[in-house]
Parts: C-alpha cells; structure tokens; sequence
C-alpha cells in the first residue's frame, strides 16, 4: 500500500516541482480521447493545467505556479497519486 | 433454485448492507476488493474476500471480467451489483446470466430499455404513467413553438434537439416570449450544431422530487409507498424521507399504484425505483426516470414498512414469488435518512478523504446506522464520498426530526471533514420542520447558512 514512488525527491531537483495537492487519481488530459494538456519539453506558464486530479469523482485542475520547460512526468496517466506527491518538475533554464 | 454464494460486486456501505441481508439468509458471500479496499468494513465481515486489481474502478470495481473470473474462482453462484458501478449496466447482467449465474436485478432488456430515456418516457406513456407534458418530437419551425406551448402549458423549457447536458436551454414565461426565444435558440442552435431543431417541455416550477419503491418477481409486482427526496445539492440527495410530507392519501395512492403498472409492464423482477417530479401547486406528478437496482436511501421505506427490502430483492431473482402481497404492507410512523460523505460543507463541500483517527456511532430508540467505518480505517480518495447514512424512525415526523437531532450529535467522526455538520442546522430550519421545500431550496440555503456549517473535527485534541 505504502508505494515510495520515485516522485520523493525533495528539493535538489532543478527546477520547480509540480505537486499533487488532494489525493487521488492523476490524468494527463481532459478526456480518454483528447491530447495531452502537456508533453515533456512544453514551454509552460504559470497558471497553464497540466492535469486533472479526481477525488471521490470531483474533478480538480493542477496548474502550474512558474513559468518554464516541463520535464519528463513523475505519475502515470490514470495513476494513484497521494497528497504533497510530485507529478512534474518544470526546468527554469 | 437457491443461492449457496452471493458475489458482492460493490464496496463501501452497500456492500456491508448485501452481506448482512444475505448472512441473514443462510448465504455465503464473497466481497471482492480494489487493493485500496483490502481493509474495508465489507472485507472485514465477508466470508470470502478477492482482490480484483488497482484502485481506479475501472480497472476494479468495472472490470466485468475479473468480477466474473472472482465468481468462478471462489464458486459463486449469483453477483449482487448493488448500486452505481455496473449495477445499471445491462451488458454486465446479460454476461453474468451468460455464465450461468443469478443476476440481483433485472434482466439486461429491461435494464435496457429503462436506461434510454425516450424508450422509458415510452413505456412510461403507454403504460399510463404521466410524463411531464412536452412536444413529443422535434420541432423544425420555430414558428410552431407558440400552439405547442398553449397545449403543454406555460411556463416551458425550450431545448435544442441536438444539445445535451442543459446547454442552450430557454424558458419562456409566456407565448411573447416564447416566439423571440424560439428563434433565437433555433438560430443559435443551428449555428452550434448544425441542426436548428427544437423539443420544448413544461417547466415544473418549484417542483419535489418523489420515488415510489417498487418489488417485482417477474409476474407481481407490489409497491412499497414513496420517498420524498427534494433536499438535493447538485443534484444529489442529502436528506431523504419516507412518507413524503407532501402528499395526501389520494395522490399517494395514484402515484404508487402508476409506479407498480410500469414495472408491471416490463415484467420486472427485483427491486426498483419509480422516480417522479411532483407539482405541488397542481397535484400533478411526472415520471422522470425508473431506477433498476436498491437505492442509497432504500432503508427509510425498510423502517416505515418493515420489510427487509435487499433480502426480498435477492430472493425474488433467485426466482422465488414474492413474500408480500400489496395488502401486507403499510407504511407507519416517518423515517429520515441523511447522507454523511467526506465532504467539507463549509468549504464548499471540498472531498476530504484520509484516516478516520475517532469514531463515535449513534444509537438508542428509533436509530440506525448503515456505514462502511471502524477506527483508524483509511477512506480512499478513489471513489464517492459517501461514508455513512443515519437512518431515524420516529411515530410521527416532529419527532424523527427531534430524533435526528439528538442522533445527529452523538455521531463523531474525527480525522477527515463530512457533511454530519449540515443536520442539526437543517433540523433547525423553519422551512424542513415545514417541510416547505423543493428541488431548488436547499443550494439557497447553504449560501446563506454556510458560516454554521465548521466541522472542527480535522484534528483531534
């Protein structure tokens, strides 16, 4: 149950981490048939959606908070994710 | 043709109340599990428990082949869909009468053909059950709204036949008003989706939402008198009731004696809901939608009537005749469930799932509990918020508010933020002991109440 994901890593990353605040469970688009809201290496400004969080079936947008390049994502689509868990790291340079 | 072993295809509250109606009757049960669930309440109580993959329900409580492959493996010989999930999916109850086991509902046609809204307004109609007044078909010519609406009735809805989920819809108070909106939503409609075609239906103002409980064995059906279930926050019930305060003896006995020729028409089997809108101004009620499975708010009909609704329902599709006759049953005393979901109501009903660190449950006189709780259990973030139902019964419906109350503060939940705040304040309000309210009042009420509502039990001291 208590899976360490590789999403733990606390500061020394560069850049910005994109975290999860509810927990729940992660998708990368709007709906099954629809693009992305982000691929790695998007340019990103603060406030874009990068994704959904559903909790107890609400559905609730993760945005941004700086500007930058999206790396690789941390979370799978449709994946569990918990409370404070990181989903994406945005590169400043 | 009895069952040994009921699969229980569901989680959380339901699930606990399935396996004890089927302890109850000598039937083994088999709860099967997400791998959020492996120390659920249900899990706990079952005799039998199977894993059937990952949180998300789809790959879990959805997926029909690992339900199936649980039956096998353990030797089930009927699945009990419970409600949401796959209980309304009508290629789940053919596949599971396909491999050979008893279905807890009804067949997968009248599934079927009550979940397509035309087809049940249809069946509705022939069978004599009123349906709210409309154009019964689309109408190509703006120009023909204004006869229409004179035969319907005023105020009405305007809806493009090509929308869907209340875009574009108009109301028009009167025939002035009707031509100008008419065409500006066939225009507009035209320009959205191609296809300028409009259906109106009356607008029932105000209106109270009430179901009637119904239980067939493919032959008889009898009903179990109605619900009132009008206190609803986007759509879903928080506060449901048994008998409806609204009606008088006349058109309760209308309204369930329509609700028992409908599913009499279909030949139904198991139990069901007949959903209706009632105008309160007129006395005239309208079938909306026809449930096929037990409901979240079954037990207020169970405390009123006496009749243990989820084990008649198992033994009617494990093919036995009906226990009751219709003149068995009566309705006594009133009954009130409320909904406790993990939801903050003072935050704007934000979901809170997390560990249940305290747990105090409601007793005494006239009280019931239906939940999926134990201390220090952990409520998963994977499906819907609802934790619990304080179920009262008193004689008269005066009391079962007072009782409400009293239980309603016995209840302590602490670790996560439910809604368990909202019924001492609703069981203040003028209006509920009135019961002056309809389909619309209870959102009004929330913003203006919504300081009252702290649930202070996010942490414990």
């Amino acid at each position: 149950m208590n899976d360490n994901t590789e999403s733990e890593q606390q500061g020394g990353s560069p850049g910005h981490e994109v975290r999860a605040r509810l927990p729940g469970t992660f998708y990368r688009k709007p709906a099954p048939d629809q693009p992305n809201y982000v691929n790695p290496g998007d340019e990103i400004a603060a406030g874009d959606v990068v994704g959904l969080i559903e909790v107890m079936k609400t559905f609730h947008q993760v945005t941004a908070e700086h500007d930058g390049i999206a790396g690789e994502f941390l979370v799978g689509n449709e994946s569990p994710v918990k409370a404070g868990q990181t989903l994406l790291v945005i590169g400043t340079g | 043709m009895g069952i040994g072993k009921l699969l229980v295809a569901n989680r959380g509250e339901i699930a606990v109340r399935i396996i004890r109606a089927a302890k109850e009757l000598g039937i083994g049960t088999v709860q099967v599990h997400s791998e959020a669930d492996s120390h659920s309440l249900a899990v706990q109580l079952a005799d039998e428990a199977v894993d059937i993959g990952p949180p998300v329900a789809a790959k879990s409580y959805l997926n029909a082949e690992a339900l199936l492959a649980a039956a096998k493996a353990t030797g089930a010989d009927a699945v009990h869909p419970g409600y949401g999930f796959l209980a309304e999916n009508a290629d789940f109850a053919d596949a599971v009468e396909a491999a050979g086991l008893v279905f807890i509902g009804p067949s997968g046609s009248v599934i079927r053909s009550m979940g397509d809204k035309a087809s049940a307004r249809q069946l509705a109609g022939r069978a004599g059950v009123p349906t709210v007044p409309g154009s019964d078909g689309r109408l190509e010519d703006p120009a023909d709204a204004v006869p229409v609406a004179g035969r319907i009735g005023f105020p009405v809805m305007i809806k493009a036949a090509a929308g869907g989920g209340g875009r574009g819809i108009r109301i028009a108070g009167d025939a002035d008003d009707l031509a100008r909106l008419a065409s500006e939503a066939s225009a507009e409609a035209l320009a959205a989706f191609g296809d300028g075609g409009l259906y109106l239906e009356r607008m029932i103002e105000n209106a109270r939402h009430v179901e009637v409980q119904i239980l067939g064995d493919g032959s008889d059906v009898v009903h179990c008198f109605e619900r009132e279930c009008s206190l609803q926050r986007r759509r879903q019930k928080v506060w449901e009731e048994a008998p409806s305060p609204a009606l008088d003896g006349r058109t309760r006995q209308a309204l369930c004696r329509s609700a028992v020729m409908l599913a009499a028409s279909v030949g139904y089997r198991g139990a069901g809901t007949v959903e209706y809108l009632y105008d309160e101004r007129t006395d005239e009620f309208f079938f909306i939608e026809m449930n096929t499975r037990i409901q979240v708010e079954h037990p207020v009909t169970e405390l009123v009537t006496g009749i243990d609704l989820v084990a008649e329902q198992i033994l009617v599709c494990a093919g036995e005749p009906l226990s009751l006759r219709q003149a068995d049953i009566e309705s006594r005393g009133h009954a009130i469930e409320v909904r406790i979901n993990a939801e903050d109501p003072a935050c704007d009903f934000l979901p809170n799932p997390g560990r249940i660190t305290r747990l105090r449950l409601p007793g005494g006189p006239g009280v019931r509990f239906d939940h999926m709780l134990h201390q220090g259990c952990e409520v998963p973030p994977f499906y819907d918020s609802l934790l619990g139902k304080l179920i009262v019964w008193a004689g008269t419906r005066d009391r079962a508010i007072d009782r409400l109350k009293r239980a309603a503060g016995e209840l302590c939940i602490e670790g996560i933020r439910t809604t368990a705040p909202l019924f001492p304040a609703l069981a203040d309000s003028r209006e509920v002991r009135r019961a002056r309210y309809h389909t619309n009042w209870l959102e009004g009420w929330l913003q203006d109440n919504v300081g009252s509502l702290s649930n202070g039990t996010g942490e414990t001291s």
